[in-house]
């Protein structure tokens, strides 16, 4: 592929940038969800799959897929500046991220090519919603001990077992599950296998889990004799540890792959310093409290710290010293200072902060507070801070397990 | 325009290549035998290396070529303190390259003849502090209308092996610099300081009753501009060697964590104490992109708006991040963290020294507020 001059890149910002300036949606009138974890109606599905499919007609979501599959086999570049101009202008997520972001580029590397013709045009296009079947109830952070049974008999394998935490799943078509098949291996993690599953056979059961917020936006999703076909199976047998550890570095953003589009609406600090400005303590402004400043000015160090972790992590000479720390601590960093930035935003409203969503006088609607508590779904989901700290200390560090 | 500002960080080849060979030569020359060989030495440094340091020409790799140096700027002076911080390997780099930027900027093309003493390798430094504020915008320090100096200075680093003094002093209210050579700076008007960090070494010095020459006092606006810039650029030297030093704090800490068993367990299998390193992992990621990307903003010229956010992030968080780790690197050695000879002390020690020089974080921080929050 020839290198993408500047020219080209300047050209193409443009081009995408008049676009969404052009079409970006006006308010629907209802709260739109700040992230995909927090679709719970089907008010706010229909309006993000009609966003989805415009940015993909428009041709700016998986422009670096390969052309057959319905992308635009572009160099990735574009889709980043497609990105940025995404977040720049505020636009609505693009919804389908289990698709977008884990199942498609999985499939893109290592599917065979009817499952590519079979899924990935779908998962561009929002027709086709996946969801993610790792998480169990009894196994919350420990995926390697999964216990969800998958046991072959003829053309099928019978599922039973219930998967927690499932993004979307009563929207969902598809989910990457994985399953045990053979309870009897001598490590857990080899008795593991991972498939591309409908959800749409008898005796799956997708239960919405009402939300600490109040909201819907995940499921309990209940396995009973559900049959699917034997080729949902991804690889062989006992590999599926290997293969969710591999959509778990694109979830955590260590590998490059994704369609693109905007998975969360990103709030920054300078959201939260403007809803401040009139905010008074003790009779003055709060913002000019030194202890008040003092703790902004660290939070905003924590959130300049991660830009430039992700700039230096570009830098051979720069970043070889723990290779892969600033990647595989970005979740980590990333969704702490997104955790206490919201926290903090609530701890200055004064007396508003005790007011919430729904109450006339909240501020921004109650939009901080809500936020706040969502914040979790980042810090737990994926793996909890807890379990990151431990990989990276094993990983990076070389500390004994 | 966003609060984060400013996001560029690049490292070019030179800084890349300087970075290979600091690291290189500071591993060689500085292993903790020889550090610890110079912590009760009177120069606190070994005068061959430091002439090793001036042929690689280290002393004028940030001065231009005119007078000798390498006219690479400061960010080329960044990674060999980084290289130097995590050898713990002492001597008049920081203070030399300092005062040689001092010169630059407050004299321009004036003061050549010094600057070209300074990039051949005589140690110079400034006489900075005249009590312990490092945020004092005041100078005690008086040349008074004979160009009599009066007043003491504390703490001035690396004084005893220094050649050439630049006293901070004002006249008639206006800052001014008085060039001093060592010999007119008398023996018993130096007392040697006691620091808590015992790589390092400082004098405070009564400079009262020295006369100085009329062509030795550089004065104009341009001097206040050059100390505002030099304090930011020292904030930055010693963010970058506390970033190294932080990181072999580190390495050292986990070393002994993989090493050490207790309750029949190596004791880095306990998350109590890989947690922590984690944190402190991930505080020497940001030190580090903070040191860099401050770096990437230096020119000759006066800093910029951003450059000044960078450089005080980066003083900020790294010695808030060494003194993290120097301090959980004693308690995680436990028994053996409490002795003279287990070098976590010495972390721990320079993370105190560090702290203070050029304004510590909380210093660093009400300025910050000030840049981000009131613009």
């Amino acid at each position: 592929m020839n290198a993408v001059t500047d020219q080209q890149k300047q050209a193409f910002r443009e081009e995408v940038s008049a676009w969404l300036r052009a079409n970006k949606p006006a308010d629907p009138g209802f709260l739109l969800p700040q992230s995909f974890m927090e679709v719970g109606s089907e008010q706010q599905l229909d309006f993000l799959r009609e966003w989805q499919y415009k940015v993909w007609s428009a041709g700016y979501l998986g422009m670096a897929w390969p052309e057959a599959y319905g992308g635009r086999g572009m160099d990735p570049v574009f889709q980043a500046i497609a990105d940025q101009e995404m977040r720049r202008q505020a636009v609505p997520i693009c919804f389908n991220v289990i698709g977008l972001g884990w199942a498609g580029p999985l499939i893109n590397d290592i599917g065979s090519e009817a499952d590519k013709a079979r899924y990935l045009k779908g998962i561009l296009t929002g027709e086709d919603i996946w969801c993610q079947g790792f998480s169990e109830p009894d196994h919350g952070s420990d995926l390697g001990n999964a216990q969800t049974r998958a046991v072959r008999d003829g053309d099928d394998y019978v599922i039973n077992g219930t998967k927690i935490w499932t993004t979307m799943g009563n929207f969902a078509k598809y989910m990457i599950l994985l399953a045990r098949t053979n309870p009897q291996a001598e490590r857990k993690y080899d008795g593991l296998s991972f498939f591309l599953s409908p959800m749409d056979v008898p005796g799956i059961d997708a239960r919405p889990i009402r939300k600490l917020t109040g909201e819907y936006g995940f499921t309990e999703t209940f396995f009973t004799d559900a049959r699917i076909p034997a080729d949902c199976l991804m690889g062989q047998e006992g590999e599926g540890w290997k293969i969710a550890m591999k959509t778990l570095q694109y979830e955590r953003g260590a590998e490059a792959g994704a369609a693109g589009g905007l998975a969360f609406v990103r709030i920054v600090i300078d959201d939260m310093i403007d809803q401040l400005r009139d905010v008074r303590r003790d009779d003055a402004p709060v913002l000019d409290d030194p202890v008040v400043r003092d703790q902004l000015v660290q939070l905003v160090m924590e959130e300049k710290a991660i830009t430039l972790g992700d700039r230096r992590a570009n830098i051979g000479a720069l970043s070889n010293d723990y290779p892969f720390s600033l990647q595989l601590s970005n979740k980590l960093r990333f969704t702490e200072n997104t955790r206490r930035m919201r926290q903090f935003a609530i701890n200055l409203q004064g007396a508003d902060g005790a007011l919430y969503v729904g109450d006339e006088e909240a501020r921004q609607g109650g939009f901080w507070q809500r936020a706040y508590l969502n914040s979790f779904s980042a810090t737990i989901g994926g793996g909890t801070s807890q379990v990151q700290a431990n990989i990276i200390a094993e990983h990076i560090l070389g500390l004994p397990k | 325009m966003s609060v984060i500002g400013s996001t560029t960080l690049v490292f070019s080849e030179e800084q890349a290549m300087i970075l290979d060979v600091a690291r290189e030569f500071c591993r060689d020359q500085s292993d903790i035998t020889a550090v610890r060989a110079q912590l009760e030495s009177p120069d606190g440094f070994d005068p061959g290396v430091w002439q090793q340091m001036v042929a690689l020409g280290w002393a004028g790799i940030a001065l231009p070529e005119r007078v000798g140096g390498a006219g690479l700027g400061m960010a080329a002076v960044v990674p060999v303190l980084e290289s130097m911080g995590r050898a713990l390997l002492g001597g008049p780099l920081m203070s030399t390259a300092l005062a040689g930027q001092l010169v630059l900027r407050a004299a321009g093309e004036e003061q050549d003849e010094l600057l070209s003493a300074i990039a051949a390798g005589q140690p110079a430094t400034i006489a900075w502090l005249d009590n312990h504020d490092w945020g004092s915008a005041g100078i005690q320090c008086e040349l008074d209308a004979n160009g009599v100096l009066q007043g003491r200075k504390q703490q001035v680093m690396d004084a005893a092996g220094a050649e050439w003094f630049l006293v901070v002093a004002q006249q008639a209210g206006e800052p001014v610099l008085a060039v001093l050579p060592a010999s007119a700076v008398a023996a018993d008007a130096r007392r040697d300081c006691i620091l808590i960090d015992q790589t390092r070494r400082a004098q405070t010095i009564d400079f009262t009753g020295i006369a100085v020459a009329s062509t030795a006092v550089l004065k104009g606006p341009q001097v206040a501009a050059a100390l505002r810039d030099v304090r930011l650029l020292g904030a930055l030297l010693v963010a970058a060697e506390s970033g190294g030093s932080a990181a072999s704090c580190l390495d050292t800490t986990v070393d002994y964590l993989k090493t050490r068993k207790q309750f029949g367990k190596l004791i880095g299998s306990y998350q109590a104490l890989k947690h922590p390193c984690v944190d402190i992992l991930v505080a020497v990621d940001s030190t580090r992109s903070f040191v860099y990307h401050a770096a990437s903003l230096l020119d000759d010229g006066p800093l910029s708006r951003d450059a000044e956010i960078g450089c005080r992030m980066a003083k900020a968080q790294a010695t808030e991040t060494l003194k993290y780790a120097g301090d959980r690197a004693i308690q995680f050695h436990g028994g053996m963290g409490f002795t003279y000879e287990c070098d976590a002390q010495l972390y721990v020690r320079r993370a105190q020294w560090a702290q203070q020089q050029f304004g510590d974080a909380q210093h660093q921080r009400k300025q910050l507020a000030h840049l981000l929050l009131d613009a």
